[in-house]
């Protein structure tokens, strides 16, 4: 074997790397902990962790300024295997450090796995409501739907990030083109009326257009913040446009509150239009996944202790019901003991303050989710073959010396 | 005489650890001790009054000892005298047992309006009032009668100071809140059971309780807008004026639900049940034998007191055996004060295990295990009753952590002297035990410690298994760390730290090294599983969740080292000492990121503290880096060096 093939493999077995992407690693954890601060728990996790590298923004440049998740673990992830090929022989007393660095290398690939397989959406429900879809939290969509029919939608999704990127949009089921005139990712909006010289309004259609003016805002990933995208979108058909409708995820709404003029935020209804014969409507809105079954709250409970707003318990009885009829049952989820179905798990994630009718559940698909179980107890497991063995030297030896002291 | 040492340690821990059973004395005529056994629903929780005195306390003034205004200024030999001699009569006249302050807020607010129990810390707060550190007791303690004047402003600052998001507040506006908050709870207190400022509210009850018929229907004639007796109308809506603001003015609920309510928490407030009365025709007897009560204690009638408190206590007793028993066995409980006498021997064993080191080894050693054995079983029996009264696992919050991670350390300490018996284990044990409960008593002041779950940790199988064991991980992790603090301190500034020493502290370091991965491992574990049963995640990079991680990660390392030969044994006792560091952070300094959803707030001193502690253990690893010849335990003259302590090639 060559020098270079030898130092190659001597570095890639080496216990002192192994420490080294230990304390790297560590590193990585506490430095993404501090920046939770700053950018939230699911932008931290893009940054630091699902990454080669640690990209920090240097005057708009970005500066790779640390290993990233991806590198470390795939480093760390390399090592482990390389050193067991190479070091394997099996003997009873490794079975231990054998079985805890098997349960690793699960979990590593679990945690990549569900990073990448892990989809999240959330399903808000008032009592009474059946819904058929959960909602993404972060992605939103525009959508056309042709509801001419009355048994049935016509749904054309356009995801946000193709309107994002201002392509006209041809589909097949859509008799006009999609041209998007405007995009942000996250706006705040003033009352047209309001601002000293405004531009002239874009948007002709609905009830938004000429109302308001919207100005972009930075992006946020803080836990409890929301973007606010908005859209003008132009329809335009072979014969010439049918005009520009302002699309929101949240409509800006102004009410009158002791008097005075505020501006609040509302859902959005669908704006309706016609055209050709057919009845369509156009909204953004949070990116739905429909699923083949549906879901209804019969009844959301949010129990306190007594004389204190400590929450003791939340939880909602609802309706599963299957268009096939298979599936006609009560089911009830509260903390800690969620639904799994269908290969999806619904969780009681919130509640709406101030609105005991309201259920938010997350609903979670996530292929993987038994691996962790799977290389923990591997882990455990070896763990404690491994002191064991450790233990029992010692009190052998110790009674060696106490006899020999004897 | 020598040889009966140990004895003599473990008859005089166990006799001091059992004298705090005894009933504690009462001071005065009335019946304090059972008033303050009376039960209260309070924090979701029915507890006795006397909790209820002791945790305000503690949050409005950081401490159960209240002194009254007129305290005489006595010196000290006058107190020797007063104590032993004359049975304490003037020192307990001015010392108030928390119960008796107790008494006074919610019967005779007059008179605790003067006392200084409201601490403020903040200067720019004290400007406020126009007050000076001087004006106040131990120049930090006021009184509400001191604050009155401009609690108007108060209030003013405290809707300013609210409005700003809690991590970017300043100290003065966390100041300004605190004390709102404190001034607030006091106004609870002082609703609770009486209106106050009222001289003779049972006459008023009975008075309106004879009135009741005509004076319903006065309001009535005169809602209908017929001729009425107008007196009778002004008593009613007067009364019905001051029962409304009792309700709106407290969350404590002192009335227990009606005979026939199957529901047993549907205590209500007494203000919400004196309202009732309209309804029902009656006054509710609760009520009337709380306002009976003020009556005595007002008019110093204790005969009426005493007979009061038995005639209300055993009238609860049909329907509340269970709940009262708890309350008695609480009431003990606070004071017996397990955890004080816990602490008091871990420091005792500390400094005997220390000597021992330098005189009678067998002997001293022998009389600090006893003492550490003592103070843990205290501190046993002490986690066992709140365990009891709360029906839940150990660890429920920081406080209780606190506690654990001192038992846990602790049990491997006694595991480890009873191994190697050279004081190396009770020194830790005596530290630990110590730090753990110091910072426990100050975690505590927050008020009640025995708190409600949440509902997403309302589960007692998780916290029976998660918590427990990553408590257990940080308990080991610590425990290492601090036996490598004595492998450095003996080494470097005595010559007591021999081959064999050296070697047995490496040894046990490596053993607790290995504990604390296998349980700091398996805790993280069930903590992602149970978040995986919980929020759908198993791992969410949530700060708590990372803490324990980087801890995990940490010991991996120190083993890894050890086994690659990277550190022999002065490495791995500054890889140990930073486990303290690694650990105090994700224990602390995680829940002062106050974001994710583990946090639980943050606290100016505990921050001040970690800091300190994390500076503390980077220059002790600094210390340990010293070239051997520094080490007093190395030098030529001293004592051969162990192998194992020259630096790693």
């Amino acid at each position: 074997m060559n020098a270079l093939v030898r130092d190659f493999r001597d570095f890639f077995v080496s216990l002192k790397l192994t420490v080294v992407l230990l304390v790297l690693g560590m590193l990585l954890v506490f430095a993404a902990t501090l920046d939770q601060t700053n950018l939230g728990i699911w932008g931290i996790q893009q940054k630091w962790f699902r990454s080669f590298f640690v990209l920090q923004d240097v005057n708009g440049i970005p500066v790779p300024i640390f290993p990233g998740g991806y590198l470390i673990g795939g480093l760390l992830f390399i090592n482990l295997i390389a050193a067991h090929i190479y070091r394997f022989k099996f003997v009873w007393r490794k079975t231990g450090i054998f079985l805890t660095h098997l349960g690793l290398i699960l979990l590593l690939v679990g945690e990549l796995l569900s990073g990448l397989w892990q989809e999240d959406f959330q399903m808000r429900l008032e009592e009474g409501q059946t819904k058929n879809y959960s909602e993404s939290y972060r992605l939103d969509e525009l959508a056309l739907v042709d509801t001419t029919d009355p048994k049935f939608d016509d749904v054309v999704a356009i995801p946000e990030a193709i309107v994002a990127r201002g392509e006209p949009v041809q589909h097949p089921k859509l008799p006009f083109r999609v041209v998007t005139k405007l995009y942000y990712p996250n706006s705040v909006a003033q009352p047209r009326a309001q601002v000293a010289n405004p531009p002239p309004p874009l948007a002709d259609q609905g009830p938004l257009a000429g109302r308001f003016v919207f100005s972009p805002q930075p992006v946020t990933y803080k836990e409890n913040d929301r973007n606010i995208p908005v859209a003008v979108v132009e329809l335009v058909a072979p014969e010439g446009t049918l005009g520009s409708w302002v699309v929101t995820t949240d409509v800006p709404v102004l009410r009158t509150v002791d008097g005075a003029q505020q501006l609040g935020l509302a859902e959005p209804l669908p704006q309706k239009f016609d055209y050709a014969g057919h009845t369509w409507t156009i909204a953004l809105r949070a990116r739905r996944a429909y699923r083949p079954f549906s879901l209804t709250l019969l009844k959301f409970h949010n129990d306190v202790y007594a004389g204190t707003d400590i929450p003791k318990n939340y939880s909602s009885r609802i309706r599963l019901t299957t268009p096939d009829g298979r599936d006609d049952r009560d089911v009830l989820i509260y903390m800690n003991n969620p639904l799994r179905y269908a290969g999806l798990t619904f969780y009681q994630a919130s509640f709406e303050k101030g609105n005991d009718h309201v259920t938010i559940l997350q609903v979670v698909r996530n292929p993987s989710w038994l691996l962790p179980y799977i290389s923990c107890a591997l882990m455990a497991l070896g763990l404690v073959v491994q002191f064991g063995i450790h233990l029992l030297g010692f009190i052998r030896k110790r009674r060696g010396m106490a006899a020999a002291a004897a | 005489m020598k040889r009966f040492l140990p004895l003599l340690a473990l008859l005089g821990a166990l006799g001091f650890a059992l004298s705090t059973l005894r009933p504690p004395e009462e001071h005065t005529p009335f019946d304090t001790s059972g008033f303050g056994r009376l039960p209260v629903l309070a924090n979701g929780r029915i507890k006795p009054l006397d909790t209820v005195a002791r945790s305000a306390l503690l949050q409005l003034q950081g401490r159960q000892s209240v002194i009254k205004p007129d305290a005489p200024d006595l010196s000290f030999t006058a107190t020797l005298s007063d104590l032993f001699l004359h049975g304490g009569k003037q020192y307990y006249a001015a010392h108030p047992a928390p119960t008796e302050w107790l008494l006074d807020v919610l019967f005779a607010s007059d008179r605790s309006d003067t006392y200084q129990t409201l601490a403020i810390d903040n200067p720019d707060v004290l400007a406020l009032f126009n007050l000076k550190p001087q004006d106040g007791l131990g120049n930090r303690r006021f009184s509400f009668s001191q604050l009155t004047g401009k609690l108007g402003e108060l209030q003013r600052q405290a809707q300013l100071a609210s409005a700003v998001d809690e991590p970017v507040r300043t100290a003065f506006q966390r100041g300004v809140l605190q004390l709102y908050e404190n001034l607030l709870h006091y106004q609870r207190l002082k609703h609770m059971v009486v209106m106050p400022g009222q001289d003779d509210f049972l006459g008023d009850l009975l008075h309106f309780q004879d009135q009741l018929v005509t004076g319903v229907a006065a309001v009535r004639a005169k809602q209908a807008g017929q001729p009425a007796d107008e007196t009778a109308v002004t008593a009613m809506t007067t009364m019905g004026e001051q029962f409304m603001t009792m309700s709106e003015s407290t969350n404590l609920l002192a009335i227990p639900p009606d005979t026939g309510n199957p529901d047993p928490n549907a205590w209500q407030t007494t203000g919400a049940a004196l309202l009732e009365t309209f309804q029902r025709g009656s006054v509710n007897s609760s009520a009337l034998a709380y306002a009976g009560l003020a009556h005595a204690w007002r008019h110093n009638q204790p005969d009426q007191f005493n007979h009061l408190v038995g005639l209300y206590h055993d009238g609860l007793a049909k329907r509340f055996a269970p709940q009262l028993a708890k309350c008695v066995a609480e009431t003990r409980f606070n004071s017996a004060e397990p955890f004080y006498t816990s602490i008091v021997l871990y420091a005792l064993a500390f400094f005997v295990a220390i000597v021992s080191w330098l005189a009678w080894p067998n002997i001293l050693g022998k009389s600090a295990f006893y003492l550490v054995a003592v103070a843990w079983i205290v501190a046993t029996a002490g986690i066992a009753t709140r365990m009891w009264l709360e029906g839940r696992p150990p660890v429920t919050n920081l406080y209780s952590s606190a506690l654990f991670v001192g038992w846990g350390a602790v049990a491997l300490c006694l595991v480890l002297e009873a191994i190697y018996k050279n004081a190396i284990g009770s020194v830790a044990a005596g530290t630990i035990g110590f730090s753990t409960l110091l910072i426990a008593h100050h975690l505590a002041l927050g008020g009640d410690t025995l708190e409600m779950m949440r509902a997403v940790l309302d589960s007692n199988f998780w916290l029976a298994t998660h918590v427990v064991v990553v408590s257990t991980g940080y308990a080991a992790t610590f425990l290492a760390g601090f036996l490598a603090l004595i492998y450095i301190f003996r080494g470097l500034f005595t010559t007591t730290l021999d081959q064999a020493t050296a070697d047995a502290l490496t040894r046990m370091v490596y053993g607790i090294v290995c504990f604390a991965t296998l349980f700091s491992f398996t805790g993280t574990v069930l903590g992602g599983i149970w978040a995986d049963q919980s929020w759908g995640r198993f791992w969410g990079w949530d700060p708590k969740e990372n803490g324990a991680l980087i801890i995990v990660i940490w010991n991996a390392i120190i083993l890894h080292a050890r086994w690659g030969g990277m550190v022999k044994q002065r490495g791995l006792m500054c890889l140990a000492v930073g486990g303290n560091i690694v650990t105090s952070w994700s224990w602390f300094g995680v829940n002062m990121l106050g974001v994710g959803l583990h946090s639980y707030g943050f606290t100016e001193a505990a921050f001040f503290w970690l800091i300190a502690f994390v500076v503390s253990q980077a220059v002790v690893i600094g210390l340990a880096n010293l070239p051997l010849a520094k080490w007093r335990s190395f030098q030529p003259a001293a004592k051969t060096v162990p192998a194992d302590a020259l630096p790693a090639k």
